[in-house]
């Protein structure tokens, strides 16, 4: 009994295979080119590619087709153009290796395009020398699985990005690792997106890019020495969770942008090193819960109106400036939050502290106006100024405290 | 110069106040890595008390020194030995007790601690090394300061003045030209400024460790360049060489000057 | 021994040597006498290169002594306010004295002499001002050295003491030495000197032996022709 209800779910699992045929495609068999096996191929059928070179681009899957490469045989699209471009439904590609993608300033070549599909699968696939990666078009509920995609990207203007999804819905991005690219993940345009445990780093603009997108979610995932970290633009209702956001250094450099953000939940993250950890540029009902802001230049940069965001049970650890804001009105809250340059103390012993602390320095209000005085941080004549400041706030909002300050860090 | 310094030295290092400060900065230590438990915020609270204190201490020290040992020079000068030996191993002898008590100090709650399993013995180290480099600039300009006023009220005064300009007027002038100035760029002016205070520099060689990530926020150049790249950190300890350089040897060349 | 020409120094706006000339010959006592004020410590501090003129010629044993400091090997020096490095005990002292200049000494006799044993292991804060007087006699007196110069060195001695010092520096004259002396104890000079050099105002005012400056000023008596030789001048 066990044994059938096994072999019933691998039949589901390989179904598609199991109905086709497979035709192998190696330099030295009857089909050695790729474009002849898609040609020669009916539907449901699987290629098997064997290693070697194939010197190809635009090759055009217009049937479910299974593309499996054997020991990541090598797709060399010579610069000339697109390379793999999907129209079909029931698509998958696994186990391939495409390198030198063409490069043009007209139209976006990619690796592999997917247009107006549904049911792909692009998995264990790894791109070098490209100009975009994976681009989806239109197409929704695919996954794309377990991809490694290294640009060597220099300039912004004639650069692609890894994983583009535009216009789609409903799709899974999962463990992939994206580097030197532009972006490495962007999106546009596309709904109900699941984005987890992914590594993006060393990428020229972001590590993960949203723009008009919503019901997003994005898990697990590491944004390390971007350009800037992750931009999240003109989305809603946006999910980011346990992601790990590094060393995103630079002028305009931060772990998080949110611009026009709206009712969005960042919880349990990490944003370590980061010149700015999250920016923030009026958004709103925005929940920051669990977060470890560690050592950042500002873990918190608020920059136009933002509305009733709260900031929960945070840890702002060893940053040089914990919050600035450019303004003097505040209408978000802060409470139980874990400041590490508190100073007050816990009479009563119930883990918070008695006197309320005050993340805004004057210090970050004068560094917003002239930037240059950031030489004087951690200076005697700042600590001063700052403590007068604390005692009267004159510059800064004067109901923006957290009123109840954690004694120890939340979670240790 | 070396058995005046030795000396020197061991005068010191038998003095109460050398034990006085070594055991505040042990007593500081213990208290913020014991009570704390926290080695990231211990650093940071240290560097705030090396870039104040130890100035002050130094020249206060210095200053005391010098006035002191007033006898004991002309003993000393009565005695075959070159008048730049006699200065410079008395000089010697003070920042090397000064910094013998600072490292040690802090370094035996350190290591108690468990320091060379921690990540942040790189910045504790910068932050000795900082505290060293103060202690041998400051000393060397109280010992001038006290080499150049017979009257030992006079130099005291001018001594304290000096600590007091260095570790908050300046940089409350420096904040203001900055503030008036803002329309013009002014990140090569601020660099400039900053070498020409050794508390700011030692300041800055501490930043470039602890707040890398806020200094490379701003836009300038001149910035990104001096903070981006090792120049911030080289052109800052070559520069905190000459401010220990120049006062000593202004003390060698006017002790060789001057009546007893 | 001793070869001072033109010599000039000012402190600020006081002049306090004005060309003084002053050759002292190897051997003997030299008592440098004046009233406070005449020069006498700067005129000593000069030769020690203590003090730096502002014009003319310092030489000892023959050599120029500017910008020199290896003929102070050759001199034994006594200061005139012994206070010395607190935290160092006497014993402390004297080897670390040894110890800079390098030379054979015999403190040992000098320690006996002066009953400093109990005092070795003290520190030198501790110690009465008479005391530390004998440890710097002690410090002075025991390197073998040709020039001598002692400044005010009867203050604070108890009259033992003080017959030990004179008897110290009698042997030391017998071996040749030469040594300078200043003092306010006009008894001492009398006793010890060979011969005396009077400065005032910036000026070797009178040179010569005892008896020469009582036919000078025709008086009897030591203290009295000092007295007058002061008051000569007054009248000047």
């Amino acid at each position: 009994m066990p044994k059938k209800v096994y072999l019933a779910i691998t039949a589901m699992i390989f179904g598609a295979s199991l109905y086709g045929e497979t035709i192998t495609i190696c330099p030295s068999c009857e089909i050695t080119s790729i474009k002849k096996g898609v040609e020669l191929a009916s539907e449901n059928d699987t290629l098997l590619i064997k290693k070697g070179t194939y010197k190809e681009f635009n090759i055009v899957i217009d049937k479910p087709l299974t593309l499996l490469g054997e020991d990541f045989p090598i797709i060399d699209g010579e610069d000339q153009g697109e390379i793999i471009t999907i129209i079909s439904d029931g698509v998958t590609v696994d186990g391939l290796f495409i390198i030198n993608v063409g490069t043009s300033y007209t139209s976006d070549y990619a690796a592999i395009r997917v247009v107006k599909s549904e049911n792909f699968l692009i998995q264990n696939v790894v791109l070098e020398k490209l100009f975009f990666g994976i681009y989806l078009e239109k197409s929704n509920n695919g996954k794309i699985y377990h991809n490694k995609i290294i640009g060597d990207a220099v300039d912004e203007y004639n650069s692609g990005n890894g994983i583009q999804l535009w216009y789609s819905k409903n799709i899974v991005v999962e463990n992939n690792i994206v580097q030197h690219v532009r972006d490495g993940i962007y999106l546009e345009f596309s709904d109900n997106i699941t984005i987890h445990n992914n590594t993006s780093s060393n990428n020229l603009r972001y590590g993960l890019h949203f723009m008009f997108s919503n019901d997003d979610i994005y898990t697990d995932n590491t944004f390390e020495n971007n350009g800037a970290g992750v931009a999240v633009m003109f989305s809603k209702k946006i999910k980011m969770q346990g992601n790990t956001f590094k060393k995103n250094w630079g002028t305009a450099s931060f772990g998080v942008l949110l611009k026009e953000i709206n009712d969005a939940e960042i919880s349990n993250n990490t944003f370590e090193e980061n010149t700015i950890g999250i920016n923030i540029e009026g958004s709103n009902r925005i929940v920051y819960k669990n977060n470890d802001f560690i050592n950042n230049g500002w873990a918190i940069k608020v920059r136009g109106a933002c509305y009733t965001n709260s900031f929960v049970n945070n840890n702002f650890l060893y940053n040089s400036f914990d919050i600035s804001y450019n303004s003097k009105l505040n209408d978000n809250v802060f409470e139980n939050n874990y400041w590490s340059s508190y100073t007050g103390y816990d009479l009563d012993k119930d883990g918070i502290g008695d006197v309320p602390y005050r993340p805004v320095k004057l210090f970050s209000y004068i560094v917003n106006r002239t930037p240059e005085t950031i030489v004087l941080l951690r200076s005697l004549f700042m600590d001063i100024i700052d403590f007068s400041e604390k005692v009267s706030p004159v510059f800064t909002p004067d109901n923006l405290v957290d009123a109840s300050p954690m004694m120890k860090k939340v979670g240790s | 110069m070396l058995k005046i310094l030795k000396y020197s030295f061991y005068d010191l290092i038998r003095s109460r106040w050398s034990y006085v400060y070594f055991l505040f900065y042990l007593a500081l230590g213990f208290v913020l890595l014991f009570l704390n438990n926290d080695l990231s915020k211990a650093v940071i609270t240290l560097m705030n008390v090396i870039i104040v204190l130890v100035p002050l201490i130094g020249t206060i020290f210095g200053v005391m020194y010098f006035y002191n040992s007033k006898e004991f020079t002309e003993l000393l000068l009565a005695q075959p030995l070159k008048r730049s030996s006699i200065f410079l191993g008395q000089y010697f002898g003070v920042a090397g007790s000064l910094t013998l008590s600072l490292v040690l100090g802090l370094g035996i709650p350190f290591v108690l601690y468990g320091l060379f399993r921690s990540e942040a013995i790189w910045d504790f180290t910068l932050l000795l090394v900082t505290g060293a480099f103060l202690t041998f600039i400051f000393t060397a300009l109280a010992f001038n300061i006290a080499l150049s006023n017979e009257n030992k009220i006079k130099g005291f005064g001018y001594a304290v003045l000096l600590w007091l300009f260095l570790a908050v007027i300046y940089d409350g002038l420096f904040l203001l030209s900055l503030i008036v100035f803002e329309e013009y760029p002014l990140d090569s002016f601020s660099l400039a400024a900053t070498m020409f205070n050794p508390i700011d520099l030692s300041r800055t060689l501490i930043l470039l460790k602890l707040d890398i990530s806020a200094l490379l926020g701003y836009t300038g150049a001149i910035f990104k360049q001096f903070f981006g790249t090792n120049l911030g950190l080289m052109v800052s300890v070559g520069v905190l060489l000459l401010w220990t350089l120049l006062p000593i040897w202004r003390l060698s060349f006017k002790s060789k000057r001057k009546d007893f | 021994m001793i070869n001072i020409q033109n010599l000039h120094k000012k402190f600020g706006k006081n002049q306090v040597l004005s060309g003084v000339d002053l050759s002292i010959e190897d051997g003997g006592i030299f008592a440098v006498l004046g009233p406070n004020g005449s020069g006498k410590t700067t005129l000593i501090k000069s030769i020690l290169g203590m003090v730096i003129p502002n014009k003319g010629n310092i030489s000892v044993l023959d050599a120029n002594i500017r910008n020199s400091w290896r003929y102070r090997q050759e001199i034994d020096y006594l200061p005139q306010i012994a206070n010395f490095p607190g935290n160092l005990k006497v014993k402390e002292l004297i080897r670390m004295i040894k110890d800079l200049r390098q030379k054979p000494s015999d403190e040992e006799k000098l320690i006996e002499v002066f009953t400093l044993e109990p005092f070795l292991d003290k520190k030198l804060s501790t110690l009465s001002g008479g005391t530390k007087q004998k440890v710097n006699i002690v410090l002075t007196f025991m390197f073998d050295s040709p020039l001598m110069i002692l400044d005010e060195p009867t203050t604070g001695l108890d009259p033992l003491s003080l017959i030990r010092l004179k008897e110290l520096i009698k042997e030391e004259k017998q071996k040749g030495k030469t040594i300078l002396i200043t003092s306010h104890i006009m008894q001492f000079v009398e006793e010890m000197a060979d011969e005396i050099v009077y400065l005032l105002e910036g000026k070797i005012y009178f040179r010569g032996s005892m008896k020469d400056l009582k036919t000078k000023t025709g008086q009897a008596d030591f203290e009295h022709a000092i007295a007058a030789i002061s008051t000569q001048t007054a009248d000047a």
